[in-house]
């Protein structure tokens, strides 16, 4: 489903990504671990197609399509859906309204008909359900005055939403306690098909343990330095990074 | 919130309403003097105590400057260079339906997405469309008749009731008021005249449509609407222009009287042609709008939604006479391209526990420069006067300016007056997200921008709230990236 191949990304001069590889399959949940600075959040902005990201050599494909060529709206509508680390407040805009806007206008790229409101209204209360976002939160203006943990339920509630094929989730466990935590992992789980395949980036274990992934990858200086399945991340949160990190300069 | 299908068409439509219609007009060459003068009147059948009202104020004009003090570069205007009168020729003697009107000026209106044919069988609006300077056709008459409602144009009301007339033309914009409101009193060549008697509530919301055909035709309409005790109104105004590559004068008076408990809610949406993106052509528009709340309990609310002309002056302004009465002011107010706006309002408190609302939200993008102009004036017996004042600016690109010049003088220590103010931009963040769920960037862009205008769309009528929407669509389309 997503291929990328000896990706360089540079950032204001600065090559942050330096050679990633990275497969992943359909219905896969892939983790990707590592430091701070190791380049985990430049990937999920290049993957989305945000602005000062510059591709200096490699390719991502997803689903055969370069990816690289499109418009971040342009990627939604293909299936990639990146719910990010700090969600941006909209002042004004109805929460409401912003998730119908985005809704139909993923489902008008996909070449699909747009949901009357009757019927966007009943999707939505169903979506709002799962990831327990209290109702008053869908008249709001987006994200502004929400807590942390609902701005992450608010994520997870357009995710359900739109229906990515890809959904890539960024340090979505930071600012959690434990049962906001338990909340959005739950939304991820219940998403989680044979069709869909996640990206979880992270940097603790804890969030591996309500979304088990199938593979573990951990992401230094620009690169996956180590792949491996769900014992990785239990051996990382016990032994730290450190020893990898040696191992892969050794 | 318009589908991507409409606003595809929108921008495939570029300026709409950049056509001209031929229509035979009867227009006066250009130049003024007291002849012009004496030519409108005569033209007008006017009585002589109305040709009198605009000697007077001509000859008070030729004593006036043009006001120098906003925050706006205006080439000079050469005031000779303009022709005062130009009217349509009259079908017989003037059409007494929609049949009998020029089937080419009702073309005109539904190219404007105005059609008047629906509008009649549509409930609520009644339209008095004022098509260069003469009125041509007006609905809803009757109905408002038997409410006795008056709704008319101000040409005709100097004939059937010259007592309302004589009693309030001028006197809330009195001619020496300034220098554009003094050339409206001499030049004024028509507009909309409305009276609701007391005790009545309007049975339907007045609209008239504005629009200025000809080349080098300036356009001074004139509207005096008075709502007698208890009475309540809501009258819509809307206007486009066609394109024209020249700079085309606006100098509108508009006069709100309310008596003891009346309301008269007035509300604008202004599309006048902005000039193309050098700042060539387009209008200029020197407003002068100003309610009094002459009696007790009595409320005038002004909403507008400015997005056309080059240069905008404008401060729909209430004088707060009556105890316990209120003024409001809310506006939108685009500027993009080379367009300026300077614009706000005045509150005048004088009578006690007088309320005021202002909510101003500028936005400026490309060139464009908008000022907030705002006076709140606490008079020595103005007991317990209320002002709350919130004044929003949004940047789109980093060419744009905002300006804000508060003016605030209290002359009684019970009043408060409170200010609050911000400036925001459209971040790259917040695209960025909009983009990422899916959105167009200039959908992202008008769905933010309708975001920070909600406030004052909420006090637009809905159909009115509709149009408002589309045109900030249309207006905003291609300011980012």
């Amino acid at each position: 489903m997503l291929s990328i191949k000896n990706l360089h990304v540079n950032v204001e001069g600065k090559e942050i990504l330096r050679g990633l590889n990275l497969e992943i399959g359909k219905g896969e949940v892939h983790a990707i671990m590592g430091p701070n600075g190791s380049g985990k959040s430049t990937l999920s902005y290049v993957l989305a197609g945000r602005d000062g990201y510059e591709v200096t050599e490699g390719e991502v494909l997803f689903e055969g399509r370069n990816l690289l060529e499109m418009e971040p709206e342009e990627r939604a509508w293909a299936g990639i859906f990146l719910a990010m680390q700090y969600p941006v407040e909209l002042p004004g805009v109805n929460n409401m309204t912003f998730l119908r806007e985005a809704l139909n206008a993923v489902r008008k790229g996909r070449g699909e008909e747009e949901l009357d409101a009757v019927a966007f209204m009943k999707l939505i209360r169903e979506k709002a359900e799962v990831v327990k976002l209290p109702e008053k939160l869908l008249k709001r203006s987006v994200n502004a005055g929400f807590s942390g943990g609902e701005k992450k339920r608010n994520e997870i509630l357009q995710m359900a939403l739109l229906e990515p094929k890809l959904g890539i989730l960024d340090e979505t466990d930071s600012g959690l306690d434990i049962d906001a935590l338990r909340i959005v992992a739950e939304g991820v789980n219940s998403l989680r098909n044979p069709e869909r395949s996640f990206l979880v980036i992270t940097h603790y274990q804890r969030l591996l343990d309500y979304i088990e992934p199938d593979h573990v990858h951990v992401l230094a200086h620009g690169q996956i330095i180590r792949s491996g399945d769900k014992h990785l991340a239990l051996e990382l949160e016990e032994k730290g990074y450190g020893w990898i990190l040696e191992e892969a300069a050794a | 919130m318009s589908t991507q299908r409409e606003l595809d068409d929108l921008v495939k439509a570029g300026y709409e309403a950049g056509f001209v219609t031929e229509v035979e007009s009867d227009t006066l060459p250009p130049g003024l003097n007291e002849d012009t003068i004496r030519f409108i009147s005569e033209k007008k059948n006017e009585p002589e105590w109305m040709l009198e009202y605009r000697l007077k104020a001509y000859r008070h004009w030729l004593t006036l400057e043009e006001p120098d003090w906003a925050h706006l570069k205006i080439d000079p205007i050469d005031y000779q260079a303009i022709s005062y009168y130009s009217a349509p020729k009259k079908v017989g003697d003037g059409p007494k339906s929609l049949d009998e009107v020029d089937p080419e000026l009702i073309e005109t209106y539904n190219k404007l997405g105005i059609p008047l044919e629906e509008q009649k069988a549509l409930a609520g609006v009644a339209v008095d469309a004022v098509f260069d300077s003469v009125s041509v056709a007006t609905t809803f008459r009757e109905e408002l008749a038997k409410a006795g409602v008056i709704f008319c144009s101000i040409s005709e009301a100097v004939h059937e009731h010259p007592e309302l007339v004589k009693k309030y033309l001028g006197s809330v914009v009195p001619h020496t008021d300034n220098f554009f409101a003094c050339l409206n009193a001499a030049v004024f060549s028509d507009g909309t005249f409305v009276y609701v008697p007391e005790g009545v509530r309007c049975p339907m919301e007045l609209s008239t449509y504005f629009r200025i055909n000809e080349a080098k035709t300036g356009q001074f309409e004139r509207t005096l609407i008075v709502a007698d005790k208890g009475a309540y109104v809501s009258y819509l105004e809307g206007c486009t222009a066609p394109m024209r590559d020249e700079n085309q004068l606006h100098a509108a008076v508009v006069e709100l009287i309310a008596l003891e408990d009346a309301k008269i809610k007035y509300s604008t949406v202004q599309n006048w042609y902005p000039g193309d993106e050098n700042g060539v052509g387009g209008i200029y528009n020197f407003v002068t709008k100003r309610g009094d709340c002459r009696g007790d309990r009595s409320h005038i609310s002004w909403t507008q939604v400015e997005t056309g002309s080059a240069i905008t002056w404008k401060y729909p302004s209430c004088i707060l006479q009556g105890d316990d009465s209120v003024g409001e002011f809310y506006s939108v107010a685009v500027t993009r391209g080379r367009q300026q706006a300077d614009t706000g309002t005045k509150m005048y408190h004088f009578g006690r526990n007088t309320r005021s609302t202002i909510v101003s939200k500028g936005i400026s993008a490309a060139h464009g420069q908008n000022a907030y102009r705002g006076l709140v004036r606490m008079g020595p017996k103005a007991e317990n006067a209320r002002n709350h004042t919130q004044c929003d600016s949004l940047l789109i690109g980093d060419k744009c300016g905002a300006h804000t010049f508060p003016y605030i003088e209290v002359r009684n220590p019970t009043a408060k007056v409170e200010h609050e103010a911000t400036t925001s931009k459209i971040s790259e963040d917040q695209l960025f997200y909009c983009r990422q769920r899916g959105l167009k960037e200039e959908d992202a862009v008008s769905m933010i921008v309708n975001g920070f205008c909600k406030e004052v769309f909420n006090e637009l009528p809905m159909e009115f709230a509709v149009e408002a929407r589309k045109l900030l669509n249309i207006t905003l389309e291609g300011a980012v990236g």
